[in-house]
């Protein structure tokens, strides 16, 4: 069993580090040691990587250089946004990422109010909502760009308009959007976005903070003055250097790859409908990051068909990876109206730059032969 | 998969690890996973930080995976907090406040561990599955049917808390360690190096912190919204003389002493308790002893029933060491009348009378 060829369909949790990446994370550890705040040669040298991944990330995202600060991942980028903007009053969405739901909670607790909106079936958040729900003490507002669940892109432009006209900063948790769909934060009009290395094949430990010039944003740990005073603490050099080669990676390599993975995914999707019974999408079907598929499979605990399916080789997820073994079911799913049943019934399958369409036929294989002997056996469904 | 995994399950105890070790020794293909059955920070206030033999732990996890690890085999957490809490915790505290003393272990092996684990075994492809318990089962070509038996070490038998098995799970499960001593599994687990060799076996009940029943419910029926029926009661003697009060039939169980808050002459036992009224009666040590009492729900294993009258020895509680007895039939098949032989102390309803030949599980049932 342990012999199995196995396949990963899982980037929405992490991905592996690309070979180019891995040679620009390498070269820089072997190399660059210095500490970027020295005044020596070796610390001009880090300085340089730093300041060049810098502008590699901003070029990704049309920010300017100076406008990013860099974080120890997506969590923290979050925490950072959330908490520097000490708003009086949050307004987010059902659907976010437990690093923006938790730390609403925490704030919650330490006495600002809390507005979450619902979403449609579709896992969108509406506009006019975001509209209806600001007050004059709304310190920010904070909605995600992708989903990590559904892969559901909001319509961030159309809120930040809203925002915008508000006077009100607007965050977004962009982690799951980067290097799976363009990213402009000049079009996309966020005040604040955040990012996270691990998700677009560079290491983990390392994530981004755009903060639009002008926004307000209080530190929320203490030390030295690294990141212009935002974000104390040595900067992880060798990560933040292979985020940058990641970040030149997506921006050569995103529209082909895209198409890609939109191919893929649609392959995949496809065929599960065409082969399995009671099976089918959750969430829009368009507007989506291209490798992202929320499946529901009614009668079938999601739980058993991912130790099936990796029994087999082939890995997946049941929602988030933050919420695995979770008892309760995913809060997303249940957003957009899921039954608890149909929710704990479905599974996400994300693809990545190593998956190929007889990966997807072999996934598709094993699903309809596991989905078949689950419903053989089950009793209880 | 060519060949059909076993699924183990692993609480990261010495005794399921050294089963995984053993099976994966044997070379047969094995598929490690831990039950996640209750989750210990749900009830802060019975929080025992560096408690021993709670289950389901985070420390469990990780001693699971270690030894999972260690052995070379996949591994996975599955929950069943919302079946177990369902069928088990529910129906304990239920019991309780109806005023009878629950075992959960069987409720927990019926309803859990024999059924919604051999499901999920099932669900990813094992036909059996092994456990730490310590009991033995086989086939009789005979009857047709499969035995239980009691452990080769008598000490750590846990036949009592299996006497709800059916036919088809005891058919799929595999006792690997009803064979040995408890000294001999840890000996092994030594000599394969699991790090669990020396770990503390479990005590009490898992999931109520240091066996504080009481306590237990009373956090978990405010945890669950639920009010605390009226628990205020007489404690009254067998021929009616009120002694005084108490705070609910649920602080009680049949047999026990202290606790009555009541000084009298003669030492006093709790001889029952009445939900309803919300009486305890109490008597003198003479009368706790009964000759005969009816088990219900019995699940007959070894043998298909009784028709007849049969003699075996029952137990009525895990560390009763099995009174001779007679097995009258009813009109029920499920119901059995048993007579003992010589009158028992503490025949307590709730509890659970297991019917042995020898080492063979006849069946058991619940004390009426």
């Amino acid at each position: 069993m342990n012999s199995v060829q196995r396949f990963y369909f899982d980037h929405n949790a992490t991905t592996p580090v690309a070979p180019e990446v891995m040679e620009a994370l390498v070269e820089c550890l072997g190399q660059v040691y210095g500490n970027a705040s020295s005044i020596h040669h070796f610390g001009q040298a880090a300085k340089q990587r730093l300041e060049g991944a810098r502008r590699q990330l901003a070029s990704l995202v049309h920010a300017s250089p100076v406008e990013l600060v860099f974080t120890s991942g997506g969590t923290e980028s979050d925490n950072l946004a959330l908490a520097g903007s000490r708003p009086a009053h949050i307004i987010t969405s059902a659907i976010e990422h437990p690093a923006v739901l938790g730390t609403c909670a925490q704030l919650e607790r330490q006495g600002t109010a809390v507005t979450v909106l619902a979403v449609g079936s579709g896992g969108l958040v509406n506009p006019d909502d975001v509209r209806r729900a600001l007050r004059p003490d709304t310190g920010l507002v904070s909605i995600m760009h992708a989903n990590n669940e559904l892969g559901v892109v909001q319509p961030i432009a159309e809120i930040a308009r809203v925002t915008r006209e508000a006077g009100v900063p607007l965050h977004s948790d962009g982690v799951q959007a980067l290097g799976k769909i363009p990213v402009d934060v000049e079009e996309l009009g966020v005040d604040l976005y955040s990012m996270s290395g691990h998700k677009l094949y560079a290491p983990k430990g390392v994530g981004a903070l755009y903060v639009r010039k002008g926004t307000r944003l209080a530190a929320i740990a203490y030390g030295g003055h690294h990141e212009r005073d935002r974000r104390a603490g040595t900067e992880n050099v060798p990560g933040i250097v292979a985020f940058g080669a990641a970040a030149d990676l997506a921006a050569s390599e995103l529209a082909k790859e895209s198409a890609r993975m939109g191919a893929l995914r649609d392959r995949l999707e496809k065929a599960v409908l065409d082969r399995i019974s009671g099976a089918g999408v959750n969430g829009a079907r368009w507007n989506r990051t291209p490798n992202t598929s929320n499946l529901y499979f009614d009668g079938i605990d999601g739980e058993a068909l991912v130790i099936a399916l990796d029994l087999r080789g082939f890995a997946v997820s049941t929602g988030s990876a933050c919420s695995s073994g979770a008892i309760t079911p995913s809060h997303v799913l249940t957003a957009i109206g899921l039954s608890a049943d149909r929710a704990r019934s479905s599974l996400r399958f994300s693809l990545g730059r190593s998956n190929t369409a007889a990966q997807v036929d072999a996934l598709v294989d094993a699903l309809e032969a596991a989905a078949a002997h689950l419903r053989r056996i089950s009793v209880h469904a | 998969m060519p060949e059909q995994p076993i699924a183990v399950a692993m609480s990261g105890g010495v005794d399921s690890s050294t089963v995984a070790a053993l099976l994966a020794r044997q070379g047969r293909p094995i598929v490690g996973m831990t039950m996640q059955l209750w989750n210990q920070r749900r009830l802060p206030e019975l929080s025992t930080e560096g408690g021993v033999g709670r289950c389901c732990s985070l420390d469990d996890v990780y001693d699971a995976r270690r030894v999972a690890e260690q052995v070379g085999i996949p591994y996975y957490v599955v929950n069943f907090e919302r079946q177990f809490e369902e069928q088990v915790v529910k129906p304990f505290v239920d019991e309780y406040l109806a005023g009878r003393t629950p075992i959960p272990c069987t409720l927990c092996n019926n309803y859990i561990k024999f059924d919604r684990f051999l499901e999920m075994a099932d669900s990813v492809g094992a036909r059996q599955i092994a456990t730490g318990h310590y009991a033995r089962v086989r086939f009789d070509e005979a009857s047709g049917r499969y035995q239980l038996l009691r452990a080769v070490d008598g000490s750590k038998d846990q036949t009592y808390f299996l006497c709800g098995l059916t036919q088809a799970q005891l058919a799929r499960t595999l006792f690997p360690l009803g064979e040995l001593t408890k000294p001999e599994v840890r000996e092994l687990a030594r000599s394969m190096d699991l790090a669990v060799a020396s770990k503390h076996d479990s005590q009490e009940i898992c999931f109520v912190p240091n066996g504080d029943y009481a306590a237990f419910m009373d956090a978990y029926l405010k945890d669950t919204g639920r009010d605390l029926p009226k628990t205020r009661g007489a404690v009254v003697t067998t021929d009616g003389r009120e002694l005084g009060e108490h705070d609910g039939v649920h602080h009680f169980t049949v047999g026990q002493r202290k606790g009555l808050g009541i000084s009298t002459g003669e030492p006093l036992y709790v001889i029952s308790t009445d939900a309803a009224s919300q009486r305890v009666v109490v008597g003198g040590n003479h009368d706790l002893w009964r000759g005969r009492f009816f088990a219900k729900r019995v699940n007959w294993i070894s043998i298909a029933g009784v028709t007849t009258p049969v003699r075996a020895q029952v137990k009525i509680r895990n560390k009763h060491s099995g009174a001779v007895s007679t097995l009258y039939a009813t009109e029920d098949p499920a119901r059995v009348e048993v007579v003992f032989d010589e009158p028992q102390r503490a025949v307590t309803p709730g509890q659970g009378a297991v019917f042995y030949d020898a080492d063979l599980v006849l069946g058991g049932g619940w004390i009426e």
